[in-house]
């Protein structure tokens, strides 16, 4: 079958399972995608083609059964894979081996998932665009002359180019639901402490969250079903039941969304967006409403704040997390000719390392939490992050989850955004509150603006995954899926 | 008036082990004046009497089961050493000579 690649997770999982395609059949096909679209597309960083077909023997031969058996995946490369390369798309960890596979890349292989390989990124996560990667951008399937979101912008790329059907993304500030948004596919925020940390390359600890992509709604939520639940290897993980994802999402695929109450955040709505995107976010409006859906307007008076909060707790604690790489344990070492100290290697080895965004925040970092400035930058946006907890909170009484456009601007062209550092931190204008918040939150495609994709955020209350996967699968069945023009 | 000064980047750069050039202080100093400015605004906010949040979840002090778990091997946690010597770390001098 020469269209496999074409399928979704679920219906390649159906094949395989009833053995009219094998597991090696639909890793073979993917690989060859790679192989035949990864020059234009760059989504890869590596690629593991004897580990892919080596794990999905193990599922032809019948060791390995489940849901998602046999179906490939790509994983973002600051998620630790046992012997894979893994880089965080920086030149510090060029060519660094982990001895150890984080907790979701254990679940994936005990999923029978083959890995394709690892996906580039921002460096350490931080952009909205791949084009702090040290490895060169990804390039969006939608138009290559364009960036494909960040920080998981080649996560989302492989989705839309039919290089794999699902993806590992990681979101701190947006970055599993922008890149779904500019590329057509479906990301997921799981709630923070939901699922493990363990073996994510750390940027902001009480932020980072990994989490699905796919290219349906049904596809995300199995794959959140998979990689979800408590984790004691991770101290922030969650001891609750992992809401049921699926069934909310089959339920949501049926089109009713009778008496769900969705709110639209008053403040949002002067916040620069495109017209093309309130255009297409406003018809999607509709068409819920026309399922039932009752749209309450509600006021979170301090989600203007959360940009600002964020760009001080995220660099703080990025700042203090990558001084792990000081060229002793791991990494590249530079300078090292036995006549410097072991601070002049650890900074030369740290300035040849990083790109300048990972410099950038440390440096932030560094002054937000100094002596004399830590009370009015650290201190205060910590306090912030109480309130527009609250907000949501107080939001929560009135409605079911949250709406508003995923990102405030389709996906635009490489070189634009990056002389103003700031201009590049718009894009995650109406991802961040939810991560400062801890909720869960799904960008689902919705329409187009000018022939490129729109996503549409849906978020929920903290360990309700369940309910933004009912109202994204039923918008789903309203407006379809978005095919990119072909490579 | 600039929120942060080139010298106040250099300065940090220092305490942050970045060994940054002439040029990108140049470049740094604009940018993270631009930056500094705009987060800034979370001091419009009224928050005297608020409590921080540093975590969603509220959860403190987890320990795990006193029960040893097998871990990494001397050989798999010096596998990614820029430089081992007898299964240790091999790290520049700390001390200078003199001292």
């Amino acid at each position: 079958m020469s269209d496999l690649t074409r399928l979704s997770a679920s219906a390649l999982a159906s094949l395989i399972a009833s053995r009219e395609v094998s597991a090696v059949e639909v890793a073979t096909a993917h690989l060859d995608r790679i192989a035949a679209v990864d020059d234009r597309v760059n989504a890869f960083l590596h690629v593991d083609r004897s580990g892919a077909l080596e794990a999905a023997e193990a599922v032809d031969r019948g060791e390995i059964t489940g849901p998602l058996a046999g179906v490939p995946i790509a994983v973002k490369d600051v998620v630790t894979t046992k012997g894979v390369p893994t880089t965080a798309a920086s030149k510090i960890l060029e060519g660094w081996k982990p001895p150890y596979d984080a907790t979701i890349v254990e679940r994936l292989k005990r999923a029978g998932m083959p890995i394709l390989g690892k996906t580039n990124m921002d460096e350490f996560a931080m952009g909205s665009s791949t084009e702090y990667s040290a490895y060169g951008p990804t390039n969006n399937p939608w138009d290559l002359g364009r960036i494909p979101g960040g920080s998981g912008g080649g996560s989302a790329a492989a989705l839309a180019a039919y290089e794999a059907p699902l993806a590992i993304g990681t979101d701190t500030g947006g970055s599993i639901r922008q890149p779904g948004a500019v590329t057509g596919t479906v990301g997921a925020k799981p709630t923070y402490g939901g699922t493990s940390r363990y073996g994510l390359i750390a940027f902001s600890s009480s932020l980072d969250t990994p989490g699905p992509c796919a290219r349906t709604v049904e596809d995300t939520a199995l794959l959140h079903a998979v990689i979800a639940g408590h984790d004691p290897r991770d101290s922030t993980s969650i001891q609750q039941p992992v809401p049921d994802v699926v069934a909310a999402a089959r339920l949501g695929a049926t089109g009713d969304l009778t008496g769900v109450k969705l709110g639209l955040v008053k403040e949002f709505a002067g916040d620069g967006s495109e017209p093309g995107v309130v255009a297409a976010f406003r018809e999607s409006v509709e068409a819920l409403v026309k399922l039932g859906a009752e749209i309450v307007e509600v006021s979170c008076p301090h989600f203007q704040y959360a940009l600002p909060a964020y760009y001080l707790i995220a660099p703080s604690e990025a700042s203090s997390n990558l001084a792990r790489f000081d060229g002793v344990r791991y990494g590249l070492r530079t300078g090292d000719d036995g006549s410097r100290s072991l601070e002049e290697v650890m900074s030369l080895t740290r300035e040849a390392g990083f790109g300048p965004e990972v410099k950038r925040r440390i440096i932030i970092g560094t002054y937000a939490l100094s002596s004399g400035y830590y009370d009015a930058y650290y201190g205060q946006a910590q306090k912030v992050r109480t309130l527009i907890t609250r907000d949501f909170q107080a939001a929560f009484e009135q409605v079911d989850v949250l709406i508003s456009p995923t990102t405030p601007f389709v996906a635009f062209p490489f070189g634009s955004r990056t002389s103003d550092p700031y201009q590049m931190y718009l894009a995650d204008l109406f991802t961040i509150p939810t991560n400062l918040y801890g909720g869960p939150a799904i960008s689902v495609p919705c329409g187009l603006s000018e022939g490129l994709p729109v996503g549409f955020q849906i978020m929920a209350p903290t360990m309700a995954d369940d309910r933004m996967y009912r109202v994204a699968a039923a918008l789903e069945s309203a407006v379809g899926t978005f095919t990119p023009p072909a490579l | 008036m600039a929120a942060i000064s080139r010298e106040e980047v250099a300065h940090l750069a220092r305490l942050s082990r970045l060994a940054v050039t002439e040029e990108e202080l140049d470049r740094f100093a604009g940018q993270l004046d631009v930056i500094l400015q705009s987060v800034a605004r979370v001091g419009e906010v009224a928050a005297e009497d608020i409590p921080p949040t540093s975590h969603s979840v509220p959860l403190t002090n987890v320990y795990r089961d006193d029960v040893p778990v097998p871990s990494l091997t001397q050989d798999e946690a010096l596998s990614g050493a820029p430089d081992a010597y007898e299964g240790r770390f091999r790290v520049p001098r700390i001390l200078d000579e003199e001292e």
